[in-house]
């Protein structure tokens, strides 16, 4: 169990740095998204399950969801040609 | 010539384009050059001229090279402290740590006999400290105002400026909620039927779970915040498969408020009396029952019901402002 812990720890190292090295916005979201995941399940490991809930529905979830709105509203989320997503 | 039968030898040979017609393909733009265009790349060539090129100034050259060494610099200082502060922190668990003193020792012991929660973090937050907690549902009220202060469209469109008006008194270009409503639909789907089935199917579920995670608050892991959080979600996939017709039949902005103004003002109701008495912990009146029946810990069920109603309300309310300006 505390190599399953060490690996999360080390996965949660590599997404906060990757957050804020890739390019695209779009990709930090998910990133930022998949890092709550996996605080989440340590959250669990520690014998915490109401933190462990609220992080699943408020980090992954909710502020995730603002995130993807915010990036529409300001019309960061269009493909390279700009064009694909209108006609949807 | 028998070879040039085979597509592969026409294309090699340059006869047809293969791909002609199935890629989707559109002709470069002809760049012509305005009269403007070429007044500001002259414009730009004059200023150069005057001022010169940065790499002329020695000052600014050595001031760029400083900053980047000062920013690595800070960098790695900052992280060296915080490691250093790390380190120095008690190893996680100990006996001997300055967190096991009487207080939590007073909770572990005696909570279950004076709360009656059989969950010991329901019953810290929201007996012991339930003022702590009342202090949080309002942060998350007031965030939803200050959302709606920022975000909200109007109703109808503004009078136009005036000609003469000063720049501060000019109405801002903003949309009306008519228009915003428009805007909303043209990068969703209209009418998924895989998020509608899927909604239909995960709503009612999601609904039931955040109902058991907040009824059950004092009783298994969870409680108020996480089972409104739950029960956000579900209505934030409930909007975006169904649109906001079908939201606003049951949910609106009255709604909000009045639901918000009565899980608030019973909070503070049932709660803020300790705080009148000399913030003296004082009986509910209500018996604390059996632990482990869902009827039991006094005040602890009604608060917790409380807390989900707000939470739930401020996150579809936080999505609906973001995506519309209203809801």
């Amino acid at each position: 169990m505390d190599i399953f812990t060490y690996i999360l720890m080390g996965f949660l190292v590599v997404c906060a740095i990757s957050v804020t090295f890739s390019k695209k916005l779009l990709n930090s979201i998910l990133i930022f998204m998949s890092y709550s995941l996996v605080m989440s399940v340590i959250w669990m490991l520690l014998e915490s399950p109401d933190l462990a809930i609220t992080e699943a529905a408020v980090g992954a979830g909710v502020t995730s969801v603002l995130f993807f709105v915010t990036l529409k509203k300001i019309n960061a989320m269009m493909g390279e040609d700009g064009n694909d997503e209108k006609k949807g | 010539m028998k070879r040039k039968d085979n597509a592969f030898f026409r294309w090699f040979f340059g006869e047809t384009d293969t791909m002609l017609g199935r890629v989707e393909m559109r002709p470069q733009q002809e760049y012509t050059e305005t009269a403007s265009d070429i007044r500001e790349v002259m414009q730009d060539s004059l200023t150069q001229d005057q001022t010169g090129d940065e790499e002329d100034f020695v000052l600014i050259r050595v001031f760029h090279r400083l900053y980047r060494v000062a920013a690595v610099f800070f960098c790695v200082a900052l992280i060296a402290v915080l490691l250093i502060n790390v380190s120095w922190l008690p190893k996680n668990g100990g006996a001997d740590n300055p967190v096991n003193n009487e207080v939590s020792a007073r909770y572990i012991e005696s909570g279950l006999q004076e709360t009656g929660a059989v969950n010991i973090v329901t019953g810290m937050i929201l007996d012991y400290r339930a003022f702590d907690t009342f202090g949080e549902s309002n942060v998350l009220f007031i965030a939803t105002v200050t959302v709606l202060i920022l975000l909200r469209l109007d109703k109808e469109k503004k009078a136009p400026a005036k000609k003469g008006m000063p720049v501060y008194q000019r109405p801002k270009d903003e949309l009306t909620i008519a228009q915003a409503q428009s805007r909303d639909r043209i990068y969703e789907p209209k009418n998924n039927v895989i998020l509608q089935v899927v909604a239909g199917f995960l709503v009612p579920i999601l609904f039931i779970f955040g109902i058991y995670v907040i009824l059950n608050g004092h009783l298994s892991p969870g409680g108020g915040f996480s089972g409104g959080a739950i029960i956000g979600a579900g209505l934030i996939l409930y909007l975006n498969a169904f649109g906001f017709e079908k939201t606003e039949r049951f949910f609106t902005e009255k709604t909000y408020k009045w639901v918000s103004f009565f899980s608030l003002t019973f909070y503070c109701l049932a709660k803020s009396y300790s705080f009148f008495t000399g913030a003296n912990h004082l009986e509910s009146g209500i018996p604390l029952g059996t632990p482990g029946a869902i009827l039991s810990s006094g005040l602890i069920l009604p608060l917790n019901i409380c807390v989900g109603l707000v939470v739930a309300c401020t996150m579809y309310a936080f999505y609906a402002l973001f995506r519309k300006g209203g809801f």
